[in-house]
């Protein structure tokens, strides 16, 4: 068994009186890309908020690099080495691709360091380093999506959490957005993907966990969980 | 196709414009009549209290409403402070002055720098609880801080002289004081606006959860723009007071009337654009002065239309509505009037002509 990045303890969070997650518990390990996937609503988004330190976590532990992290604020788990690709991308509308870039390694003093990820990311995406000087709110959506990536790497981050990176993007844009996930894996970042695409997250992914209502109903090799009759009755839509 | 001008030539011609301003600003203080004069120096004190309030609601996002009261805690500090005190035992005559306050006596500098930096104190103490909410909840919660402030001013006689007002402050907000400030405003701001900092309080405004996410203390951040912000508002509250001579605490003096005034300013100049607000600014001071006319007995198309009090406020109320509804960015959006920019503007005319 490799290192473990992250482990989620018998996680619970409430929202009011609705119970949201009913006790998560999941591990991802070292240089691996885990995917969590599950339906609308079946607590995926607030899984990663949780990690992230953006809703409160009632009870359960959240555990990374060895450190308990349970409700850290979230600018202090973004020091820690925590980047989050959020839902709906979340690009800063009004400031231009640069400056949105800039954002995501806010907290970073090594000005070579950042010239370095910047000449990767260009590389990673050549379009961005074309519309460096345009606002962010003008780019097109798989660009925002592609600007969304590159901000949350621009932190260097150890830990790379993504939010549905493939919704409402066109084909084949969703297939090189997953292979986009597969080069940063491979480049030494771990990642927890979260995708109603479950065949496209299974496929790039090492592990996999189901998600449903609240709680982890199934979970295993992504391969495995490829095969899975469950599996691809309900998410693949294969019969 | 970069459209930009070499930093040093953008600095020479930034030194010829102030000079140039500072020329136009000696011309007028021996040329022009007392009346006119006084609208100039408005238009400055105007200036500092629109860059402070863009900062806090164009720039971070706050939709803050309190800003009458930091300019009240910056106007009676420091009225306080230049009063002699002589005037001070004269004026309160409801109740005597306390003791603490009777004989301290200091110059307009010191007067204006500790009603600054009270001001900000006061933001830093109201901050603390309603930076906790946001939007419209914000916007109301700060609001009523201002009304707290205002009726505390009016409560505490034995500091405030309450209803009468303090006066017979001395006129010390000639022009070099009003422009000097408002120089040492904008400078400030445009200089916080455009480091990195500024650029983290921009992606406040635009996406606080996204912000928090890359890593940046949301609520430290939005505190010190709004300390920052309620420093300027106080040392215009000190010009306004040392240009008004009189400051009582009625809504329509230093409440809620001068707080929709500076945001009826920002938001003709353009939320979140510096240069905005000083156009903005200058057009409000002037426009303002010049619909007096309306307020006295005058003659339209032949007939005679008695003067009606508060007919101005009522005109400026309906350009503002015609603003919001048919240009809703404001006059300079969120741009800034640089060099750079206005060369990209000449370049681009000369090259579609």
């Amino acid at each position: 068994m490799s290192e473990i990045a992250l482990e989620i303890k018998d996680l619970h969070v409430y929202y009011g009186s609705i119970h949201a997650l009913k006790g998560i518990s999941l591990v991802v390990p070292k240089g691996q890309i885990v995917t969590l996937i599950g339906a609308n609503g079946a607590g995926k988004t607030t899984t990663l908020s949780a990690v992230a330190g953006l809703v409160r976590v009632q009870k359960g532990k959240v555990i990374f690099e060895g450190q308990d992290i349970t409700n850290k604020p979230p600018h202090l788990v973004n020091r820690l080495g925590i980047a989050l690709v959020p839902e709906g991308r979340r690009i800063f509308p009004n400031l231009t691709v640069y400056e949105n870039l800039l954002m995501g390694a806010y907290n970073r003093k090594d000005k070579d360091g950042i010239k370095e990820d910047l000449e990767w990311i260009f590389q990673l995406f050549p379009r961005l380093k074309e519309r460096l000087k345009q606002l962010g709110g003008t780019l097109s959506g798989g660009e925002q999506q592609m600007l969304a990536i590159s901000r949350a790497l621009m932190s260097r981050p150890r830990l790379l959490m993504m939010d549905e990176p493939s919704l409402g993007l066109a084909p084949i844009l969703v297939s090189e957005v997953f292979e986009v996930i597969q080069k940063i894996n491979r480049e030494g970042t771990t990642i927890l993907l979260i995708e109603q695409n479950a065949l496209g997250a299974l496929k790039v992914a090492h592990y996999g966990y189901v998600l449903e209502t609240g709680t982890i109903v199934l979970e295993g090799p992504a391969q495995e969980l490829l095969n899975n009759e469950l599996v691809k009755k309900a998410y693949l839509g294969i019969a | 196709m970069e459209r930009k001008l070499p930093k040093k030539l953008n600095f020479v011609l930034t030194l010829l414009f102030i000079l140039f301003v500072a020329f136009l600003l000696y011309l007028a203080n021996e040329k022009l009549d007392e009346y006119v004069l006084r609208v100039v120096r408005l238009i400055a004190i105007y200036g500092v209290m629109a860059v402070s309030l863009n900062l806090i609601n164009g720039i971070t996002g706050i939709f803050s409403l309190g800003h009458a009261g930091f300019i009240l805690v910056g106007a009676y500090t420091s009225a306080l402070l230049t009063l002699s005190p002589e005037q001070k035992m004269m004026s309160f005559i409801i109740e005597p002055i306390v003791p603490w306050l009777a004989n301290v006596h200091t110059d307009f500098l010191t007067a204006t720098l500790a009603g600054g930096a009270l001001s900000a104190l006061f933001a830093f103490l109201i901050g603390w609880p309603i930076l906790r909410l946001s939007g419209d909840y914000l916007a109301i919660a700060s609001l009523g801080f201002a009304e707290v402030i205002r009726i505390f001013a009016l409560n505490a006689i034995s500091i405030t002289n309450g209803p009468l007002g303090l006066k017979g402050i001395p006129e010390y907000s000639n022009i070099w004081w009003c422009y000097g400030w408002l120089f040492v405003t904008v400078i400030f701001v445009a200089s916080l606006v455009n480091s990195s900092y500024g650029r983290a309080l921009k992606a406040i405004r635009e996406d606080r959860v996204a912000a928090e996410v890359m890593g940046i203390n949301v609520f430290k951040h939005q505190l010190i723009s709004f300390v920052v912000g309620a420093f300027f508002a106080g040392v215009s509250g000190a010009l306004y007071a040392h240009w008004l001579t009189t400051i009582d605490p009625r809504v329509t003096t230093l409440g809620p009337m001068l707080t929709f005034y500076v945001l009826i300013m920002i938001v003709l100049g353009g939320l979140g654009s510096i240069s905005g607000s000083l156009i903005g600014a200058a057009l409000f001071a002037i426009l303002f002065e010049w619909l007096r006319d309306l307020e006295e007995p005058f003659v339209l198309f032949g007939m005679r239309v008695p003067g009606i009090k508060g007919m101005r406020t009522l005109v400026i109320s309906v350009i503002f509505i015609l603003v919001m509804i048919f240009w809703q960015r404001g006059i300079m959006g969120r741009e800034e009037l640089t060099w750079n920019n206005i060369y990209r503007w000449l370049k681009r005319r000369g090259e579609s002509g």
